[in-house]
């Protein structure tokens, strides 16, 4: 589905991603782990073409992005922090990415409704809270059906409700074959919803396991010990 | 690509700058007709104003706009659109909301008052400075992404072909006042937006004897047909130019 073949990215002196192969598969769930500054950001923005690698080429579905946008019609993205045009009504947002978006397959507005934003059309984007600009991201982020989400710290700021919806969302896409990218700093929601878990470390992918092996080589349970486990381990080398 | 000016002008309209704006010009323009006598002097005190606050208003509204509207780009980055798209929907919905300022604000009085060549001549010099100020600033925009130091590049540009570059071309008159300098000054002229816009209209004026020897070549050169049509292209010039960099640029930016 998505391929990256050795991504290489500088801003300035400071070298973000050096050399990043990966292969992404519909029907998983992948966590993209590792500490801040670690490129993680920088990775989903290469892909989606919101910053251009200095080297290295991302495939999706066979095809070259390099000169490409229509490949955007099939992610879904939700920022860390999303920012929308402030002016904006919620109703009016929702109006103007259905426009903007020529509509091929049928929209998906259950998170609009789990979530009640069908109520809140005529607030401004501006006067929403942090957690409900997050409610919207990820409303917007499924509303069209993509075959990829792409979901940067996605349950960052909502409160456990709506996190819990938000996590059924991504099992349900995950049965629907979809292909679910996400970064989180939480290990227990990691353990929940990935089935593998890609860490980077300064740059470079220093693992790419399923979490059952992950969990076997280190003999915890917990996702948690066995990732601090192994970046202990890599530490000491 | 429409769809986005679309946006971008609902979005001008409800910052009301735009209709203070259009106002402003509105009460300039009706004002110099109405207490002044001779239409022909009107006109010159519009142009003289004009070429002024029209460059100056279009460069520091668009570079701001384009700024305070870099989340609504942020959002269609992650969408199925071009970036040349994106850039160019941007363009189109800052140059409509204010060329139609322009038009009302100018545009009207000058059809109401003194529709002739000379008036033509200003609303057409006027669009094409809105334009190229606009392309300008889409440039200072993308080549920086501190929002400080965009505006800043915008005035400067702004102070450059307003007031510098005249003095400039002051100097090089002066200095090279014995030798021939017909040719020369064609050149220089095309180098700046402003000073083209106000040659053409000077001279539908009639009154480039008052400008001298270099009225003369002017009125030889810009005056002739194969003139208007060299005015014009590097008027088109002048709007494209900037614009494609910017695209080129916009294109391998990072956001």
């Amino acid at each position: 589905m998505i391929r990256t073949e050795n991504i290489v990215k500088k801003f300035g002196k400071l070298q973000v991603l050096k050399g990043v192969n990966t292969l992404f598969q519909s029907g998983e769930v992948i966590s993209v782990i590792g500490p801040n500054g670690s490129g993680k950001t920088t990775l989903i923005k290469c892909i989606l073409g919101m910053v251009v690698p200095d080297s290295g080429k991302i495939f999706f579905d066979g095809k070259d992005i390099s000169n490409d946008f229509s490949y955007r019609k099939d992610i879904g993205f939700m920022p860390q922090i999303g920012h929308y045009p402030e002016n904006m009504k919620i109703g009016q947002l929702f109006a103007m990415m259905k426009d903007l978006r020529r509509i091929s397959s049928e929209l998906d507005e259950e998170l609009l409704e789990e979530y009640d934003l069908n109520n809140m059309y005529q607030k401004a984007m501006r006067t929403l809270s942090g957690g409900t600009t997050q409610k919207v991201s990820a409303a917007l982020a499924f509303m069209f059906n993509p075959k990829v989400l792409i979901l940067d710290e996605p349950t960052a700021g909502l409160d456990p409700l709506a996190a819990e919806i938000l996590k059924e969302k991504i099992l349900k896409a995950k049965k629907q074959g979809k292909l679910v990218i996400i970064t989180s700093h939480i290990m227990s929601e990691v353990d929940e919803l990935a089935d593998s878990i890609m860490y980077l470390f300064e740059g470079k992918i220093l693992f790419n396991k399923t979490i059952m092996n992950i969990k076997t080589e280190t003999g915890e349970d917990k996702l948690g010990k066995a990732i601090a486990k192994i970046m202990k381990q890599n530490n000491h080398v | 690509m429409f769809k986005i000016s679309k946006y971008v002008f609902y979005d001008i309209l409800r910052s009301k700058v735009i209709i203070a704006y259009t106002l402003f010009l509105l009460i300039i323009s009706c004002g110099l007709f109405i207490f002044q006598n001779d239409i022909s002097k009107s006109i010159i005190s519009i142009m003289s104003i004009i070429m002024i606050i029209i460059p100056l208003v279009s460069i520091v509204f668009s570079t701001t706009y384009f700024y305070n509207g870099y989340e609504f780009i942020e959002l269609l980055l992650a969408q199925p659109l071009s970036r040349r798209t994106i850039i160019l929907g941007e363009f189109i919905g800052i140059a409509f909301s204010l060329v139609t300022a322009y038009l009302i604000g100018v545009g009207i009085p000058i059809l109401i008052y003194a529709a002739n060549a000379t008036g033509t001549v200003i609303i057409i010099s006027g669009i094409a400075l809105t334009l190229t100020f606009i392309s300008l600033a889409v440039l200072a925009s993308v080549a920086t992404r501190d929002k400080a130091k965009g505006i800043g590049i915008s005035l400067m540009l702004w102070f450059y072909f307003s007031i510098i570059y005249d003095a400039i071309i002051l100097g090089i008159l002066f200095a090279f006042s014995d030798y021939p300098l017909d040719k020369a000054v064609i050149v220089l002229a095309s180098l700046n937006p402003i000073d083209l816009g106000r040659i053409i209209i000077l001279l539908k004026l009639d009154i480039s004897a008052l400008m001298g020897f270099t009225g003369a070549v002017y009125k030889e050169f810009f005056g002739s047909n194969f003139g208007l049509i060299y005015s014009i292209s590097i008027m088109i010039v002048w709007i494209i130019l900037p614009l494609s960099i910017s695209i080129k640029i916009f294109k391998k930016k990072n956001l």
